[in-house]
Formats: C-alpha cells, sequence, structure tokens
C-alpha cells in the first residue's frame, strides 16, 4: 500500500540539513558584536573596535550603512550616545533577521508549505515616548556596563521603568521583555563573578528591547479581521518568573472559500513568580475560550476576529462561539499540509521565532543518554523533549514511544529541533493522543487537579495579602 | 537559547508570602502569627549573613536580638523550597563543607560565624518590592501576542 499523503503532508528532513549560504558569516558578525558587550562600552579596548567594525562591516551594503558606521565608532571610542546604541542594535537584528529569512525559506522548501504574501504594515500608533526614552536609558547603561560589569544598582534601574508600563497594554510588551530580562540579570550579579556568560542571549534581549524603545516599534495593527473555522493544532506556552503566555497555534479556514491559513492565537498574563507550571493556565483560561475548545478538541467559529499581517488573531470572545469537535490530528493530516504560512513582520525576524507547525509520522525514535531524535525518512531530526511544559500531560516519555506528532520545528544552537506539541502512541492496541495544551481550559487529571490546586491556594493568599496591605 | 533561570518550585504561601534572593541577599515577608494586619520584613546578607526584622510598620522583632529568629529561619526553609538548596547556599555563599545542603544546615552554618544584627534600613525597600510583587496579580491579561516570550520557553528544570 502506498502512503495516502505522499505530496504536501510529509516533510523533506533531509533538506532540513542542507548548508545555508552565507550563514555563518552572518553569524559570525553578531557574535564579534555581542563580545564587545561582554566587558561593555565605557572604555572600550581595541577588540571591541574590530567588533563594532565588524558588525558596522556587515551591514555596509544595506541602507543602514552609515549610521551604523558612525555607531560604531562613536561607540569604539566611548562616546556613543542613546541613538547610537540604537543603530547597533538595529543592524544586529537586521542581520539575524537575515538569517531567520534564509532558514524560512529552507523551511518552506522542506514543509512544502505556500507563503502568503508581505502585506503592507499598518501605521502603528504611537505612544507616549517618556517611558520609552526611560527603558532606552536603562539599556544603554547596560550597554556600557557589560555584562561582566552589571551590578545591582545597574540592573534595579529597570524596576521602575516596568511597573510604570505594565498596567498600559501598549507597553506590555516591551515591559514583559525587560521584566524577564532584569531578573536573569538580577539573578547573574554581580557580572564580575559570572562563570559563564549566556552571550548570545542576553545579546538578543538586550538589542530587541532597544528596537521596542523606538515609538510605534512594538505596535502590532490588525489589517484585516477573520471569519470562519478555526481548527487548533496545539498550545505552546512560555513562562518566565513573572509572566506566561500561551499561543495557539491553527488552521483558520475562511468562510468566503479562500485558501485554509495557519494563525495564532495568544494570551499572556503578568504573574507573581510563585504561580508556575499548571497554576498559570487559570490566570489565562478566562481572556481566551480557544484555550477551552483545545481542552475539549472543538474547533471554534470566528466572526470579524482582528488579525495581524503575520497571522497573529487579536482575540476578544465575542468574536468566538464554540464550534463542532475537530480532532488536532486530523486537521494535522488533512488541513496543515496546504495552509498558507504567513510572512513575519520585518522587526519580528529572527531565527528563535520561527516555530513552523508540521505533523510527522512514520518515524523511527532514536534515544540515547540525554537525547530524543526522530529518524525521518533516514534524515535525523533532534527532539526538543525540555520544552514539553510540565503544566500539561504530555512527557519526553510518551514522545519517545510515539508514532505520529504535532511540533514545531525550531532553530537553536545551528541546527533545526522539534517541540513536541502533541503525540499519539499506541495503548492496548489502541492510539491514544496525548496533547501538551491538553490542560489548558481545565483538566480531571489527578496530578494536575492537585497543580492547580496548589496555585489557586497561593493566588488566595496573595490576594488576601495584597487586600490588607496594598493602598495603605 | 535556554533560560538562565530554572522556574521557581511552588509552595504553600500561608506562613511566608514573600521571599527572593535579590539585592545581595536573602529577604523576604513572613506573616505574623497573632496578627493579621502585621508583617514580619527580615532578610540575611549574602557573605556576611547581617540578619534583620522588623514589622511592616517598622518595629524591630523581640526575636531578632543577636540571634536569626523564627522568622528569618522560616525564610530561609521557604527559600530553600522554592529555589533549590543549592541555589540558596550558592547565593549567599555559606560553605557548608562536607554537609548536606538544607535550610538546617544553611542556618547553622551561618549562625556558626557569629552575624551581626544589620540596621533596619532594608527593610522600607523589601517591604515596597512585596508590594510591586502583589501588584502582578492586578494587572489584566492581554491577547496582544509578545513575540519575544519566544526567549523565555517552558523547562522540565526545576530549581
Amino acid at each position: 500500500m502506498v502512503p495516502a499523503d505522499q505530496g504536501g503532508g510529509v516533510m523533506r528532513a533531509d533538506l532540513l540539513a542542507e548548508p545555508v549560504a552565507g550563514l555563518e558569516e552572518a553569524l559570525d558578525a553578531v557574535e564579534a558584536f555581542d563580545r564587545v558587550l561582554v566587558s561593555g562600552l565605557l572604555r572600550p579596548q581595541p577588540a571591541q573596535a574590530a567588533g563594532l567594525a565588524e558588525l558596522a562591516g556587515a551591514v555596509a551594503g544595506s541602507p543602514l550603512a552609515s549610521r551604523v558606521a558612525e555607531a560604531a565608532e562613536k561607540a569604539a571610542a566611548g562616546t556613543a550616545g542613546e541613538d547610537h546604541f540604537v543603530a547597533l542594535a538595529a543592524a544586529r537584528v537586521a542581520l539575524l533577521g537575515s538569517v531567520h529569512d534564509a532558514l524560512t525559506s529552507q523551511l518552506d522548501e522542506a514543509t512544502g508549505r505556500p507563503r502568503g504574501e508581505e502585506a503592507a504594515p499598518a501605521p502603528a500608533e504611537r505612544h507616549a515616548v517618556n517611558l520609552l526614552a526611560a527603558a532606552r536609558s536603562w539599556l544603554c547603561d547596560l550597554a556600557r556596563a557589560g555584562w561582566q560589569g552589571i551590578d545591582h544598582d545597574v540592573v534595579s534601574g529597570a524596576a521602575q521603568v516596568v511597573s510604570a508600563m505594565l498596567p498600559d497594554p501598549a507597553f506590555r510588551r516591551l515591559a514583559t521583555v525587560l521584566d524577564g530580562f532584569a531578573a536573569e540579570l538580577a539573578a547573574s550579579c554581580p557580572g564580575a563573578s559570572l562563570d559563564q556568560v549566556p552571550v548570545r542571549r542576553w545579546a538578543d534581549l538586550w538589542s530587541r528591547a532597544a528596537l521596542l524603545t523606538v515609538p510605534g516599534a512594538a505596535g502590532v495593527p490588525a489589517i484585516g479581521t477573520a471569519t470562519g473555522r478555526l481548527l487548533p493544532l496545539g498550545v505552546d506556552l512560555h513562562e518566565h518568573a513573572t509572566a506566561a503566555q500561551a499561543q495557539v497555534h491553527a488552521v483558520f479556514e475562511p468562510a468566503d472559500g479562500t485558501a485554509p491559513r495557519l494563525v495564532r492565537a495568544t494570551v499572556s498574563a503578568p504573574k507573581p513568580d510563585t504561580v508556575v507550571g499548571v497554576g498559570v493556565w487559570q490566570l489565562l483560561r478566562p481572556h481566551m475560550s480557544l484555550l477551552t475548545a483545545v481542552s475539549e478538541g472543538r474547533s471554534v467559529d470566528l466572526v470579524d476576529m482582528p488579525i495581524t499581517a503575520e497571522g497573529d488573531l487579536l482575540w476578544s470572545d465575542e468574536h468566538a462561539r464554540p464550534g463542532e469537535p475537530a480532532d488536532p490530528f486530523a486537521t494535522a493530516r488533512v488541513a496543515l499540509p496546504t495552509a498558507v504560512a504567513p510572512v513575519t513582520a520585518p522587526l519580528d525576524r529572527h531565527p528563535a521565532r520561527i516555530a513552523v507547525p508540521v505533523f510527522l509520522e512514520g518515524y523511527e525514535v532514536h534515544t540515547d543518554d540525554e537525547s530524543l531524535t526522530f529518524a525521518v525518512a533516514g534524515h535525523a531530526l533532534a527532539v526538543d523533549t525540555d520544552r514539553v511544559p510540565t503544566a500539561g500531560p504530555l512527557t519526553p516519555e510518551a514522545v519517545a514511544a510515539s508514532h505520529a506528532c504535532i511540533g514545531l520545528v525550531r532553530w537553536d544552537a545551528g541546527a533545526f529541533r522539534l517541540q513536541p506539541l502533541a503525540v499519539e502512541t499506541t495503548a492496548r492496541k489502541k492510539t491514544v493522543a496525548v496533547h501538551a495544551g491538553a490542560w489548558a481550559g481545565g483538566t480531571k487529571d489527578k496530578a494536575g487537579v492537585k497543580a492547580e490546586k496548589a496555585a489557586t491556594d497561593a493566588v488566595a493568599v496573595l490576594r488576601e495579602r495584597a487586600g490588607r496591605l496594598l493602598r495603605k | 537559547m535556554a533560560r538562565v533561570v530554572p522556574p521557581a518550585r511552588p509552595r504553600k504561601l500561608a506562613k511566608v508570602p514573600f521571599v527572593e534572593l535579590a539585592d545581595g541577599r536573602l529577604q523576604g515577608v513572613v506573616s505574623s502569627g497573632s496578627d493579621i494586619e502585621r508583617v514580619y520584613v527580615s532578610s540575611v546578607a549574602a557573605g556576611t549573613y547581617a540578619f534583620a526584622c522588623s514589622t511592616n510598620n517598622n518595629r524591630p522583632c523581640g526575636g531578632a536580638r543577636g540571634w536569626f529568629c523564627n522568622h528569618i529561619r522560616a525564610l530561609i526553609t521557604e527559600a530553600v523550597l522554592q529555589y533549590g538548596a543549592e541555589r540558596v547556599t550558592r547565593y549567599l555563599r555559606v560553605d557548608l563543607g562536607d554537609e548536606q545542603p538544607t535550610a538546617h544546615t544553611i542556618a547553622d552554618a551561618m549562625t556558626a560565624t557569629g552575624p551581626s544584627e544589620a540596621s533596619s534600613t532594608a527593610a522600607a525597600s523589601v517591604f515596597s518590592r512585596f508590594l510591586r510583587h502583589l501588584a502582578y496579580l492586578e494587572l489584566a491579561p492581554s491577547t496582544l501576542p509578545v513575540p519575544e516570550m519566544q526567549w523565555f520557553p517552558p523547562t522540565r528544570a526545576v530549581a
């Protein structure tokens, strides 16, 4: 028998291992700049001047050329102003954007999935610039101090900015990054005694935050509305000490009969650091009925839901109502292969942003010591089981025992990796599906119920304390 | 990509609603056992183990004269639950020799050095950090995507 889906459904894993032209050179230039931030730009050394020049050289053929060249020169002399730091951040973001684009076209070839056309971005709203300026000034202090120079005084400068920004939805995006970044830096103080600096990671967070301080940069305006049927594929959870975000990947079938599209719906919430794991769902659940639909295995009917050019539904429950039951594995087998993938907004292009939904089956599972690999048509694809959240029933063991998998292809540490969102395994000769996001809308699972109850108690204690102690 | 700080472990908050390793101290807030309007603000400094404990109205804690009071001991216990004994040991720069790190051995190793009382000047900032922490519960969730959260994936590693 011939497998039914030899067409668009089969991923060409072999293509994922192909080298990408120019990728190494781009990453070398990024790394040269990242090393500059380790010791900081207060009193730059000749080696740092070279690193800055390498970054400027890498964008010399782009519209950024002259501004970045000037910024590199000023920074090398120890006289960079805030605009210069932002220009350097922009050069770094642009280089990684080009890496993103190359990797994305490689992935498009591997999945055989069509990519949508780029939409002209709507002008974003511009907001009060004072807070943005305060955030930028903190980021510049960091760049001058360098990761080895950070101490509690420098790092705590973020707290006031973050507190002022968090309540305003327009600033939530920047505030959330700064908050997670500052907490990580605080836990690593003093920088002078750090054994290992997460050089690439902190430069990523620093440069993204610096760009978001440019008025209008953080906006994600809707460019239209979505009416039709939403078929969830799975839930990707993100979490730092004081924020959690759930992102539902789904196939959207427009009611007007146009081609199905890959979309996302997102909900995030600030949280106390003691609410973790399964506990975060109860903060997110009340604000997006889609999470309940995911747990119930249902589709959702959308009417006039705002959507961005990047395929992000800007969810509000009034535009959604529960639909018919829909099995994510049926969606993955039937609808996913032909769904059109959205084009990522220019500022958001970065290899870490790559999260492409795929469906795999008929792979061989290889396990050794710590790592898990799927051999897809003879080609190895590393499986990132550490990204399977503890907030759901999916486990690395279930992934290892699986024969079909819905996942996100990501790119990390120089290679493509698979983040499992759901798997099918066989138990007593029956196929059983296990979803990472199964508890998003609630659970009857014993361990899940217990963990939810603990989080509810924690929140209740904090609310009681807040009621007595806040605003006194 | 991997996160630098592993997530905190869940713990019961009734007795010690807030604990953190910050500003070069183990610091936090301990609810009074007798008066629900009162909390104690307690801290131990990394390296010197200089300690302080006072109420939110800035009255000194009677138990913390010359010695770790029960509030400070409770703080250490909860910090070990939340962050793991090793991270607490490392942050406070406690030398345990061959002993297993536990809340008990950490507290004993610190008191054995005869630490001095710190002034209670830190209390105000610790208390305001606690209030800031509580304020997170009052912030509304949002359905606008935060693409940068991609840098904060979940991890199965625990503190």
